[in-house]
């Protein structure tokens, strides 16, 4: 017997070894002491964002692509139409369809745009009117795939930054029937204003030709209007000019092509660069489709304005000297942090639709200092007290006490620093409840040994019955907490859910201390020598 | 040492104290909630601003009041944080943000109206203030300059770029770690260990303002609407979870009594938060948890004794066995509460600004968890089986 007690002994140790060295140990090598774990933004400064994701963006460009698109089918197959645009709401209206060609006009659609949009027609006077609504299955995938896209954008953005352990995360939504927000989490971050920028930008490159006559620039959208006769046509549309000259920057307005020669997609890499006169710019390289495509348009449009266009503005529009292939520069006055930025968002692609910032909440890595330093120290002083509370108590059977608690503590850190979880203020709380409910499991154990001593049994005998007879107390308790715990994991949020990591591992560690690892150090003091009276 | 020997104190026949101690303290919650206009709940819920500053010198109160004063919005809420000598400030604009106003703007606002007020910003020589600026800002500056001489030596501009990051960084860990956010004076940046030159060059372009904007939270009333949803769904699913597991062990009315047990723990301790106006942030609501995880560990505790005295005993009425159980329990009860409390009241005491909500709830709450117990779970569980349980009380519960 006591042989195999000594393995089972020596099993515990490894097994507290490995989980201390899994806290301890620094992570990487040359990493401080304790850098495997992770400390939340409370504890170590950053900056926590939560974004929403507005899919409506995704859903209307679908809309106005699609309705492009028919347009143009109609044309090439002959069929008279008098206008094909996004209408109000979610849908396409086709107008002035001739009655004549109504079938045909209605099977392409059936064909093509069946399941994703229900049909509906009307005839007045020889003409027929269609209006396309999105399906709401076809809407609600859309929207949650564009949600998925965004959160894969920020999250390459993100790593191109080089921030440790940031935290994503798709979570609740703020209205409609999809989970539409994502928490941004970047821990150590102080420049918060940059970081915005860097996530939140849509970053939607695309290059379009201007407006061969009349295409400005104009100092308003009156004036650009009333240039054009009065009406844009419909294959135009105005956009804003800010070309950053410094001193003497001014907004203007440009009439643009509507359907650009070049977009974002077609693009292969960019990277920060310098201009004609060594200012900092970006240079863009395009693939090998989005070269054709290009060198194909400067071709024919040698002479005109080329609009560089950035989330809808436009930042320069240079004329275009010669045929060009592979290769443009974006230039506006940057400075060298810009352009580097500028190019990283342009790599990690597009955002699939625009962002808003809900919340935010930026911790200075001062202010992270002062609640870690008062929270350790007040962490430690309960913990001392407590310790030395138990050893006057108990006497020597709370030695056994103190080594369950340190050996509780030592397997909960070593899982957090294992999987990489991230350790919070709450997360602290939830090791505080945890060590509570340790040591009422030791009360608990030590209170029913010292009845069953009262009651005349001996040494061993107590020892075992108490064990056995507390152990569906200490299991129901801490089960009953268990299960509180998985529900607060999967439902709650930041704070509530770092409690609830902390508690789990807690408990689960606080199982195995009380009833086993007691247990077996109680046998190996009990069976060393015959003892009889017990020191609790 | 042993505090408690055999006790034999009729608790149940105290019911009544119970009930009148309970009633009493659900009263003054419910009369400060009307009387208070309901619970001061934080930003996280409510939406709104929140900055904390730290100044050189004690601040003028008056003076920041007057300047974040806003017409369309109430006063802000101006709270000293931490030590006296810390000179940091809480300032929290409760303020739903509109339609078009984003949080950004709302931020830029305050940093601005609180730059003019205390002369941040520029000096009068142009210079930019060191204590708010960002690592880039001063890389860059300092890139520019060169003053370590990196150019001369034929460095390429990528290791230039990294060497003043490197150097910023260094600065700004000096700032914020080892001169607690804000330095006095630009020339304190020698102990930094960067160059004289780089600390030099600085000085002619920086000077040390006289406050730091140490942290900022800024929530939409979106999300606050969506969190306090997503908190009261997770709090019911696990008192769900709970009750069912409770049920299950034991009987079905003790699953019951112990819930009941803790919608009155909360209730009472939410009361003392309304009377004392604390903020509910959501550090507070994981504290709630814990306090309803601590209390009905004690209440299961106590049940799972009676389980195994109504095996044991088969004469004894239940009234008799739960006094028995409560007793035998009693010497493990006050230990425990005893310990918690010592380490939780500790974290009160020395946990700083930031935990004091938190562990305010926690102190409270573990005296009501474990009164609560006897008091309520107990007499419940008595009250039931003698008003319907006559014969299926001696079975085994």
């Amino acid at each position: 017997m006591q042989k195999n007690l000594r393995w089972k002994l020596i099993l515990i140790l490894i097994f507290l070894g490995i989980c201390t060295y899994f806290f301890v140990s620094p992570g990487e090598k040359g990493a401080p002491w304790f850098s495997r774990l992770n400390l939340g933004l409370d504890l170590k400064g950053g900056i926590h964002l939560v974004l929403q994701v507005v899919t409506d963006d995704a859903l209307n460009q679908e809309l106005r692509q699609d309705a492009d698109r028919i347009a143009q089918e109609y044309r090439s197959r002959d069929i008279p139409f008098t206008s094909s645009r996004k209408g109000n709401g979610f849908a396409v209206e086709i107008t002035g369809v001739d009655a004549a060609r109504a079938g045909d006009a209605r099977a392409y659609l059936e064909d093509t745009y069946g399941n994703k949009y229900e049909l509906r027609s009307k005839s007045l006077e020889g003409k027929t009117d269609f209006v396309l609504a999105l399906t709401s299955g076809y809407m609600r995938e859309t929207r949650e795939s564009t949600v998925r896209q965004a959160l894969e954008t920020i999250r390459r953005r993100v790593d191109a930054l080089g921030v440790a352990e940031p935290t994503l995360q798709i979570y609740g939504g703020s209205g409609q029937e999809v989970d539409d927000q994502i928490i941004v989490e970047l821990p150590g971050i102080d420049d918060p204003e940059r970081i915005k920028g860097l996530i939140a930008n849509t970053a939607q490159l695309k290059l379009v030709l201007v407006k061969k006559d009349q295409g400005g620039p104009f100092s308003s959208v009156e004036s650009a209007i009333t240039a054009n006769g009065g009406v844009i046509p419909e294959d135009y549309e105005i956009l804003l000019y800010r070309e950053d000259r410094g001193e003497d920057s001014r907004v203007e307005y440009l009439v643009v092509n509507r359907t650009p020669v070049i977009t974002g997609k077609d693009l292969k890499t960019a990277r920060p660069s310098t201009d004609g006169n060594g200012a900092p710019a970006v240079s863009f390289f395009l693939n090998s489709d989005g070269a054709k495509l290009f060198a194909l348009a400067t071709e024919q449009h040698v002479g005109e304005q080329l609009a560089i266009v950035l989330d809808d503005q436009v930042r320069s529009a240079p004329v275009i000297n010669e045929r060009i292939e592979a290769e443009g520069i974006i230039q506006g006055r940057f400075t060298q942090q810009q352009a580097s930025d500028l190019s990283l968002l342009l790599r990690s692609g597009a955002l699939p639709a625009s962002l808003v910032v809900l919340g935010e909440r930026s911790v200075g890595a001062s202010l992270g200092n002062d609640s870690i330093r008062s929270g350790i120290f007040a962490s430690l002083i309960g913990f001392g007290l407590v310790i030395l509370g138990m050893l006057i108590y108990y006497r020597q059977s709370g030695i056994n006490a103190v080594i369950c608690l340190i050996a509780n503590t030592a397997i909960l850190l070593g899982f957090m620093g294992m999987v990489g979880a991230t350790l919070t203020l709450p997360g602290i709380a939830g090791i505080i409840l945890t060590i509570g409910m340790a040591v009422d499991a030791n009360i608990l154990i030590f209170e029913r040994i010292r009845e069953e001593l009262r009651s005349g049994k001996t040494v061993r005998a107590a020892v075992d019955s108490g064990f056995s007879k507390v152990l569906w107390t200490i299991l129901d308790s801490n089960i009953t907490t268990l299960l509180a715990a998985i529900f607060l994991f999967q439902f709650g949020t930041g704070p509530i859910r770092g409690f609830a990591i902390t508690l789990f591992v807690g408990l689960i560690a606080n199982i195995f201390t009380a009833i086993y690892l007691s247990h077996r150090i109680f046998e190996w003091v009990l069976g060393s020598r015959r003892i009889e009276r017990l020191s609790i | 040492m042993e505090l408690f020997k055999q006790t034999s104190i009729n608790w149940l026949g105290k019911k009544w104290w119970f009930y009148g101690i309970s009633a009493a303290l659900l009263a003054i919650g419910i009369i400060s909630y009307v009387a208070r206009g309901g619970l001061n709940y934080g930003i996280d819920f409510t939406g709104g601003t929140i900055v904390f500053v730290k100044f050189q010198n004690a601040p003028d109160l008056d003076l920041l009041r007057e300047t974040l004063k806003s017409p369309d919005s109430a006063p802000p809420l101006i709270q000293r944080f931490g030590q006296a000598d810390d000179n940091t400030v809480q300032v929290r604009l409760q303020r739903l943000l509109e339609g078009g106003q984003t949080i950004e703007s709302e931020r830029e606002r305050l940093v601005s109206s609180l730059a003019r007020a205390f002369g941040s910003g520029q000096d009068t020589e142009g210079r930019i203030d060191f204590n708010n600026a960002g690592a880039s800002q001063l890389a860059d500056y300092l890139a520019e300059r060169d003053p370590d001489g990196l150019r001369a030596q034929a460095k390429s501009a990528l290791e230039l770029d990294a060497h003043y990051r490197q150097v910023a960084g260094t600065l700004l860990d000096y700032r914020n770690k080892e001169a607690d956010g804000l330095v006095g004076s630009l020339d304190e940046l020698g102990k930094a260990g960067v160059s004289p030159a780089a600390v030099a060059s600085l000085k002619q372009g920086f000077h040390a303002g006289p406050f730091a904007i140490k942290g900022l939270e800024s929530i939409g009333a979106v999300v606050g609407s969506d969190l306090r949803r997503r908190a009261t769904l997770a709090v019911l699913l696990a008192f769900g979870a709970m009750l069912v597991y409770i049920a299950f062990r034991f009987k079905p009315i003790y699953g019951v009594a112990a819930i009941f047990a803790l919608f009155h723990d909360v209730a009472i301790t939410l009361g003392l938060f309304a009377l004392t106006q604390k903020e509910i942030s959501l550090t507070v609501i994981a504290a709630l948890l814990t306090l309803v995880g601590y209390s009905v560990n004690d209440t299961i505790v106590i049940f799972d004794r009676v389980r195994e005295n109504l095996r044991l005993m088969r004469k004894e009425s239940l009234f008799d066995i739960l006094n028995l159980s409560i007793n035998q329990t009693l010497s493990r009860t006050v230990m425990t509460s005893g310990f918690t409390f010592v380490a939780v009241f500790s974290l009160f005491l020395f946990g700083g600004e930031v935990l004091n909500g938190f562990s305010f709830a926690l102190t409270v709450g573990i005296i009501i968890g474990s009164y609560s117990t006897i008091a309520l779970a107990a007499t419940i569980v008595e009250w039931w089986y003698r008003r319907y349980g006559q014969k299926t009380r001696r079975r085994t519960a």
